[in-house]
């Protein structure tokens, strides 16, 4: 099965062969390196850009403007801070203008921790793009998904943040992607850039099909009678390892359901849960003070008080200005599997 | 490969038979016209039919050329302009009725250009590749490469322009703008324009910057450049038909470079009061083309009453005008398909 870097690739293929994608563009994002997480390896239509972030947010709002569909790509969220005034114009531009004018545009993005990236290449980026409306904003946590959203934000009228969680980027998936392979060393050997010199190679893409995860709809990875726990990104496979072990050693039963879109996002899904079980965990690795989770913890208070059996609860990023490199400062900074399990653990105790 | 002109600052007027007569009175009639419109926008702020105003008077003698020049329409086929908030003139010379920027000073429903959601002068028409003006300073520089580069693959004559003041090019899209513009084997069609008033708010160039000309900054990147005075109407549409025929023609960046004057200062926030130390365009082109015998005193004077008036009874039906809902609030935060 692809890995979710090869599932972002043929989705950027599938893309612009089929939807009317026509700029992959961004820091080493054309030949030869294809980006440094490899996404746009063999896209016909990738372009290196300039070293300057606010230059292609601009370049990505301008080719909107003009009837082109970019795909712009900051090669770190962490170098992203620098474009808030611009992605608020891409946010704003419908509005502003009542109407009149609309910003068709993506933003890839690698985001969290999980690969050691220290202090400036493990920012979150959840937290604050959902502080800038106008965006759809998707993280996937799987291949088959990233793929699925990735084209569904082709094929969207406004600018969508793609957030890409770095620690999924090489793992693989569970799922085929619709036109893939099975044998992924095949899929290897078709897609993936030799290494070293490689200027004359092109990839041999399998004949991929079109499928589409809707913007705005959540997706239930596993049922449970207990506990909900609404997770997105890196934390959402911890969030799934952990309630299998708990369901399978202590008898707690977790409903884990990845939100994958942020905004807007499927309330309809996590609030039909609520009423289930009556608990709800939010786990996610932005810093916890106005994280998008307290969003959702406060409409949880709002929509269920009165059946909720126990606090809702928040676990996320520690509120400290960087992830420090060495592995226990990291491991301290973000939630891991024993921090989501003891949450999931305690929810599922805790009596009215 | 294009050679960097060198700069020079042209200070002497060009001769107005340079121009034919018809366009010598069309250029005044759309300058008096914008002038009217800015004074008209000026007095409705002053009796509280407006929040602030900030706008282009003294910036006519460029800015009207300017849209005489472009190529109206929509699509990468025609001209695109991103503009900063003193380019009404540029408007009316488009076509563009005054109304519109009375309808946005009075914040009514009827706005055509942001439904009484934006400040007077943030123009927007997409039916005319006006991109919408946004407040924060610079970002426009940032933007316009895009429009520019899909017109690069378009081909045809289509371009970019751009246009801001000289404060802003301190801000990193003003680099953005060059670096991109001048990409090796993909510069674009875009006019990078700069209104030099020799003022931020209140700060003046002088004490901030070191170049000697803005446009000097165009040669690092091989882009050609120059600066003009932007106060003589027949220098400014000769300048600019040259530097688009230019870009429209070779498909390369130009920076133009026009000096201009601020008539009623920053905007609201600093008064919105004639200052009388700087040269009026108006009032200078208007003794030129009296004493060369294009237009009589007396037919200049007819023509500011009737814009006066014209628009004025424009401002008295704006006035009864609705707001806009508060329930609209939630209205085009997403595109709907049309
Ligand atoms: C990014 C940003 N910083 C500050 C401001 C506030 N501001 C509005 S206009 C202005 C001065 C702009 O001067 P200049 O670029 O020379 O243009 P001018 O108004 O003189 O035409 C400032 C500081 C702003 N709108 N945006």
């Amino acid at each position: 099965m692809a890995n979710m870097a090869q599932a972002i690739r043929m989705a950027l293929h599938y893309a612009e062969e089929n939807l009317g994608l026509t700029d992959v563009f961004g820091e080493d994002v054309g030949p030869p390196l294809g980006g440094v997480f490899t996404c746009t390896q063999g896209i016909q239509s990738a372009w290196n850009s300039p070293l300057d972030e606010r230059g292609i947010i601009g370049m990505a709002i301008g080719l909107a403007l003009a009837g082109q569909k970019p795909c712009a790509e900051i090669q770190f969220c962490d170098y992203i801070y620098n474009t808030i005034d611009l992605l608020k114009i891409a946010g704003n531009t419908c509005w502003s203008s009542n109407g009149d004018w609309n910003v068709p545009m993506i933003v890839r993005t690698p985001v969290g921790s999980g690969i050691r990236g220290s202090i400036y290449h493990s920012h979150s980026f959840d937290a604050t793009a959902t502080h800038i409306p106008g965006w759809k904003i998707v993280m996937p946590s799987t291949p088959l998904d990233a793929y699925g959203l990735l084209l569904a934000a082709v094929l969207e009228d406004n600018p969508v943040m793609y957030l890409e969680p770095k620690a999924l980027l090489r793992i693989k998936g569970e799922e085929l992607i619709p036109g893939e392979p099975a044998d992924d060393k095949m899929l290897s050997k078709m897609i993936d850039a030799p290494l070293g010199e490689r200027s004359k190679w092109k990839p041999q893409w399998p004949a991929l099909e079109k499928y589409v995860v809707p913007i705005g709809k959540a997706k239930l990875v596993r049922e449970g009678l207990h506990v909900t726990v609404v997770s997105w990104g890196r934390t959402l496979p911890l969030a799934a390892k952990a309630a299998k072990a708990l369901a399978e050693n202590e008898g707690i039963e977790a409903e884990v359901i990845d939100l994958r879109t942020l905004w807007p996002y499927d309330w309809e899904m996590v609030s039909a849960s609520i009423e289930k079980t009556g608990k709800v965990l939010y786990v996610n690795e932005d810093t916890e003070v106005t994280n998008f989770g307290e969003h959702l913890i406060r409409r949880t208070i709002e929509d269920h008080f009165y059946k909720l059996l126990a606090p809702p609860r928040l676990l996320a990023g520690k509120f400290v200005p960087g992830i420090g490199l060495a592995d226990n400062l990291e491991m301290a900074s973000v939630p891991q599997l024993k921090d989501i399990t003891d949450a999931i653990r305690a929810l599922a105790a805790e009596q009215p | 490969m294009s050679r960097p002109r060198l700069v020079d600052r042209k200070e002497e007027k060009s001769s107005l038979g340079s121009l034919p007569a018809e366009l010598l009175i069309r250029m005044h009639d759309l300058m008096v016209k914008a002038r009217v419109l800015e004074e008209r926008l000026i007095q409705m702020y002053k009796s509280g039919h407006g929040y602030f105003w900030i706008g282009g008077p003294g910036e006519e003698a460029f800015n009207v050329p300017l849209g005489l020049l472009m190529k109206k329409g929509q699509g990468p086929a025609y001209d695109y302009l991103h503009a900063h908030y003193r380019q009404s003139a540029t408007l009316l010379a488009l076509g563009e009725s005054p109304i519109g920027a009375l309808r946005q000073m009075k914040n009514t429903a009827t706005d055509p250009y942001s439904g009484g959601r934006n400040f007077a002068g943030h123009f927007s028409k997409r039916e005319w590749n006006i991109a919408p003006v946004s407040s924060p300073i610079e970002v426009q520089y940032a933007i316009a490469p895009g429009t520019a580069l899909a017109q690069k693959r378009f081909g045809g004559d289509g371009i970019t322009i751009v246009t801001g003041g000289d404060a802003g090019t301190a801000e990193g899209d003003f680099a953005s703008c060059l670096i991109w513009s001048s990409r090796p084997g993909n510069e674009l069609p875009i006019l990078i324009i700069v209104t030099n008033n020799q003022w931020g708010i209140s700060t003046a160039a002088a004490t901030q910057h070191g170049e000697k000309h803005i446009s000097d900054r165009g040669r690092a990147f091989n882009i050609r450049s120059r600066t003009i005075d932007g106060n003589d109407p027949v220098t400014s549409y000769l300048e600019l038909k040259e530097a688009m025929e230019y870009v429209r023609k070779e498909r390369k960046p130009f920076l133009l470079e026009a000096m201009v004057s601020r008539l009623y200062g920053h905007s609201s926030a600093s008064g919105a009061n004639f200052v009388g130390d700087e040269p009026d365009c108006i009032k200078s082109f208007e003794e030129r083309l009296e004493a060369e015998g294009v237009l009589t005193r007396a037919e200049m004077d007819a023509l500011r009453k009737k814009y006066t008036e014209e628009i004025a009874e424009m401002a008295r039906q704006v006035r009864d005008e609705p707001q806009p809902d508060g329930a609209s609030i939630y209205d085009h935060i997403y595109w709907e398909k049309k």
